[in-house]
């Protein structure tokens, strides 16, 4: 068993600790540094709840280990909205088309959503409802979520 | 849901990789996208006492041209592979392939040589390595091996590789940028792993197959080439080839089994009628 010594940036602030060799990335974001936006669902892979964006890119948090994230960027869904009453418009998006209901899985669509709004050349919507197939919602049936797609691919015409 | 624990080492280059595998002994294991190996860790299903990442080591990503054809980086990311100018150009049918495999956010970190390393018999990777006849670039302290995949998968994520050997590279030869090429898998859910998946390319010069590779995923416990299938095609004229018979003949080299997902007898069904109708199709087209 070793022991690391980490450092990262997250969410824009500096945050470092000391993270056992098996720690995932997903529990130190929740248990060392307190950003329990990520969800802890299945913790093998097949949810994508827990999706944060490393680098800019959309990854499952649970599949990599804390130590993996020494010297990276780290954004969650803690990063997005600038105040309770100011949303990011994805996230408006999201409330105003029904696009969740228990919010488990919201965190890890939005950061996806994220990492396809920032991409370049941006993907259509088509290539959007591919990339959320990395992700399982049990409430909404996924309309509302499709109709968030369909406007943001139309946003980014 | 907690991986045993393990000391972590951090390779930033590939002879790194090779020293500190080959120093760590038989229960050290190779960590790159981890879109595998963190499950199976997570699950337990895998106690290894070291874990060698070598995600650091960027000498071991990149595309590129070499005397074995396509050269591709064993931690290549599959994101990064899917976009690739040269794999784009070159290699259509792991394209193709590589949309298929997991999903956006696993392909963001999972890579070419793990999953080709790791031997999962349903997967897309393996099985286009199989078909094309790719050549697996394994190096340890007691120096570099050139495997053909053909040879290098046993059983069910077992493979010729030793314990001590990293897969540094995967070589796949050129094709005729013309080659007619085939990809199909049947799933239950985008993303998952295959119940039944064809991969064949066909090289075709003047209505006559000139050269044939065919390989089988989902079909039994290793991605599987259909080597009869191949000699029956070439040589054949278009005007010659029963779509039929070339079914049954590359059936005849596949087992599959049955299990959760679905019986051998379906697997057998819907393989031979892909085969059928994707060559069908195929070769109608060209002769038309």
């Amino acid at each position: 068993m070793s022991l690391h010594f980490i450092e990262f940036e997250l969410n824009g602030q500096h945050v470092e600790g000391t993270a056992e060799a098996r720690r995932t990335l997903l529990d130190f974001l929740r248990t060392d540094a307190g950003c329990t936006g990520p969800h802890a669902g299945c913790e093998h892979g097949v949810c994508g709840a827990c999706t944060v964006l490393v680098d800019g890119a959309a990854v499952r948090s649970c599949l990599m280990l804390a130590v993996q994230a020494n010297g990276k960027v780290v954004e969650t869904v803690e990063s997005l909205a600038s105040g309770t009453d100011e949303l990011h418009p994805i996230q408006q998006m999201f409330k105003e088309e029904f696009a969740l209901q228990c919010g488990f899985c919201t965190p890890g669509f939005l950061m996806t959503m994220v990492a396809l709004d920032r991409a370049e050349p941006r993907p259509d919507a088509a290539e959007m409802k591919e990339a959320l197939s990395g992700h399982l919602c049990r409430c909404t049936g996924y309309q509302g979520i499709l109709r968030v797609v369909d406007r943001l691919a139309e946003a980014g015409k | 849901m907690k991986a045993a624990s393990f000391d972590y080492l951090e390779a930033g280059s590939a002879e790194e990789a090779v020293h500190l595998l080959g120093e760590a002994g038989s229960d050290a294991v190779i960590l790159a996208g981890g879109q595998t190996l963190m499950p199976l860790l997570a699950l337990r299903m895998a106690t290894p006492t070291v874990v060698v990442d070598i995600n650091p080591a960027d000498d071991m990503a990149g595309v590129g041209h070499g005397e074995h054809g396509i050269r591709i980086g064993a931690r290549t990311r599959q994101a990064q592979a899917l976009r690739d100018p040269t794999v784009a150009r070159h290699l259509p049918v792991l394209v193709e392939a590589l949309g298929h495999v997991g999903h956006y956010q696993t392909r963001a970190r999972g890579t070419v040589g793990g999953s080709i390393a790791l031997g999962e018999p349903a997967a897309e990777q393996p099985a286009v390595a199989v078909a094309m006849g790719a050549i697996v670039e394994l190096r340890s302290r007691r120096g570099t091996r050139m495997v053909p995949a053909r040879e290098f998968y046993l059983g069910p994520y077992v493979t010729s590789r030793a314990d001590d050997e990293v897969l540094i590279a995967v070589h796949f030869p050129e094709w005729h940028a013309d080659s007619q090429v085939v990809f199909h898998e049947v799933n239950r859910r985008r993303g998952d792993f295959a119940l039944v998946g064809l991969v064949m390319l066909l090289d075709i010069r003047e209505e006559r197959v000139e050269r044939a590779g065919i390989g089988w995923f989902g079909m039994g416990a290793t991605p599987v080439a259909a080597v009869a299938a191949e000699e029956a095609l070439v040589g054949r004229a278009l005007g010659e080839i029963d779509p039929r018979e070339m079914a049954r003949i590359a059936l005849a080299e596949v087992a599959p089994s049955d299990d959760l997902h679905a019986s051998a007898l379906y697997r057998r069904t819907v393989a031979e009628r892909i085969f059928e109708r994707r060559l069908r199709t195929l070769t109608g087209k060209i002769a038309a």
